[in-house]
């Protein structure tokens, strides 16, 4: 236990030492702002609790909603925070994870450049862990959004698309729906108004459902477009190689490559061997966070460990909790146990 | 010893006494109609052990029953894992009901689960939460909806009479078993095409936990491989 905690102690400090403040969250969160956030699957996996007076809160399944909150409501920028203390999770499943787990980390809020700000966070995190031999896999959820937002369709269908992105059957049903010609839908029969839903709202998705009816399929190049940059992975110089090819075909892309570009330019500049660093275009997206740019994490070679270590950027969560105000963000947390059993040599 | 597990009330119960019945082994309550226990004729060393439908998963897992009659979704809602801790040795052939989804009949446009995905992505920009899915089948429902894709929607708690949410406005439309859909239509709801989450049946149940020999039993019944 004592190794343990100062494991914690050596990460805080390398931490600090990068110009991080470190900050505090309570254990117990109001579930409501958790609820809202994640919706009905942080239920899987957060311990709910309740008492008479402030009804359901949650064992903190995490730092970052508690550090946004509080960031949002002091704001000086830039800000640099650092945290560690245990996190919750509950298990549906028997998957032999820890139900209770340290993390450790670094969350940044700042208005400047996106790629070197990514860039730096990510080698603050490989100077920390690659020394313990693990491999890093990175993605750009970035390219995804581009890439639908270039689409030809009606915005109706983009909005959906994106919506979807982080549940990848869902996204690939829709996908399919979206590029056939739209069939005639049988209606239901109707009955007594009741429920909070009024009949107004019925009437104009009635009147939508029309347009959608008329609405022409995604052209099928545009989806194999789509697709192939879905299947983009290789070491960072080569998908960024590939990436580069598919732009010709999805144009809308092109500021989300050359943001990559640069990204890696920013990552050798900081002595990142990059051509040591996975990247896969479909990485990260079946994580429930909000993570909507470039995500990382850091992989052990032990079948049955979580990430060693994960991130990435989350502006769309600081926009869902800042209530009308925004921030970029990006940062990630380590799991201690994990570093200290590696740099021990326990693989068990 | 070995405990068989029963439901201890109403049509549930009657109808598994008359299963076993066909079935030569004999169960009843003996004492007075109000109390709990209960005697097995056909078969030795069989206790018969009367309590909630809904406790008898629980009950089964930790191996304080060996064999126990309950529903489908009971077990598949209450253990996680289910198939680690009981297996069904016979489906019985009654109790059916369907795990559903239904939304207002009044929603014309809402028929399938991608409508009301659609229509939970709208709900909640317009009425700023989630459209509430009333149920007490929350992990059953939780799964379903995962699997199926449908975001931007809670699940509220209702124990009973959760037909009656959607007119209350205590949710906008439910998950609940049903077996005729009566009591759907009668109030105002419409299953969803693809809305079927589990098809449910009385069935007994074999722990896999308790330590016991059930062979006498379950070859008595004339089930089991």
């Amino acid at each position: 236990m004592s190794q343990l905690r100062a494991e914690i102690t050596r990460l805080l400090t390398v931490f600090q030492s990068a110009g991080a403040v470190r900050v505090e969250a309570d254990i117990l969160q109001p579930a409501d702002v958790l609820l809202d956030l994640y919706g009905e699957d942080i239920r899987a996996r957060a311990y709910v609790t309740s008492d008479p007076l402030r009804g359901e809160q949650m064992l903190r399944p995490d730092f970052t909603v508690p550090v946004v909150q509080s960031h949002m409501a002091e704001s000086a920028e830039p800000a640099r925070y650092t945290y560690a203390g245990p996190v919750f999770r509950y298990q549906d499943n028997d998957n032999g994870r820890a139900a209770q787990s340290e993390q450790v980390g670094y969350e940044v809020f700042d208005r400047g450049q996106a790629d070197a700000i990514e860039a730096e966070i990510f080698a603050l995190f490989h100077q920390i862990l690659m020394p313990l031999g693990v491999t890093a896999s990175t993605g750009d959820v970035g390219l995804l959004v581009a890439a639908i937002e270039g689409l030809t369709t009606s915005d109706a269908r983009k909005a959906a698309l994106r919506r979807h992105i982080w549940r990848p059957s869902r996204f690939q049903a829709l996908l399919a729906r979206f590029s056939q010609p739209v069939r005639a839908k049988a209606l239901g029969a109707g009955g007594q108004q009741i429920g909070l839903r009024d009949a107004s709202d019925v009437e104009l998705r009635l009147l939508q459902l029309v347009d959608e009816a008329a609405a022409p399929p995604i052209p099928q190049f545009e989806i194999e477009a789509l697709n192939d940059l879905l299947e983009v992975k290789g070491h960072l110089p080569e998908a960024l190689a590939q990436l580069q090819a598919l732009a010709w075909r999805l144009p809308a892309i092109a500021f989300a490559v050359d943001h990559m570009a640069a990204r890696l330019a920013a990552l050798t500049s900081a002595g990142v061997d990059v051509s040591q660093i996975g990247f896969e275009a479909a990485y990260g997206l079946t994580a429930m966070e909000y993570y909507d740019g470039f995500v990382f994490g850091f992989y052990a070679q032990h079948a049955g460990w979580p990430a060693v270590a994960s991130g990435g950027r989350y502006d769309a969560l600081t926009r869902v909790l800042g209530q009308g105000r925004d921030v970029p963000a990006v940062g990630g947390i380590i799991r201690p146990e994990f570093t200290l059993r590696l740099s021990e040599g326990d693989l068990s | 010893m070995i405990k068989l597990g029963v439901p201890s009330k109403g049509r549930l119960m009657q109808e598994t006494f008359d299963w076993f019945s066909a079935r030569n082994v004999h169960l009843s309550k003996s004492g007075s109609d109000r109390e709990y226990v209960g005697r097995v004729d056909g078969v030795a060393d069989v206790e018969l052990v009367l309590l909630s439908a809904g406790e008898i998963p629980r009950e089964l897992a930790a191996g304080r029953l060996h064999m126990g009659v309950t529903g489908t979704d009971l077990v598949h809602e209450k253990l996680t894992n289910w198939s680690d801790a009981v297996e069904p040795v016979a489906e019985m052939g009654f109790g059916f009901a369907d795990l559903i989804i239904a939304v207002p009949a009044c929603w014309r446009d809402v028929t399938c689960l991608h409508d009301l995905d659609a229509v939970a992505a709208r709900f909640r920009a317009q009425h700023g939460f989630r459209l509430r899915v009333a149920t007490k089948y929350h992990r059953l429902v939780r799964q379903f909806m995962k699997a199926q894709g449908v975001a931007d929607y809670q699940l509220v708690d209702s124990q009973g009479a959760t037909e009656g949410a959607v007119k209350n406005e205590t949710a906008e439309a439910i998950a609940d078993i049903t077996s005729t859909g009566a009591t759907i239509e009668a109030n105002h709801l419409r299953i969803l095409q693809d809305g079927l989450v589990l098809k449910s049946q009385a069935t007994l149940w074999h722990s896999k936990v308790a330590e016991g020999d059930c062979r006498a039993l379950i070859a008595k019944i004339g089930a089991g491989s």
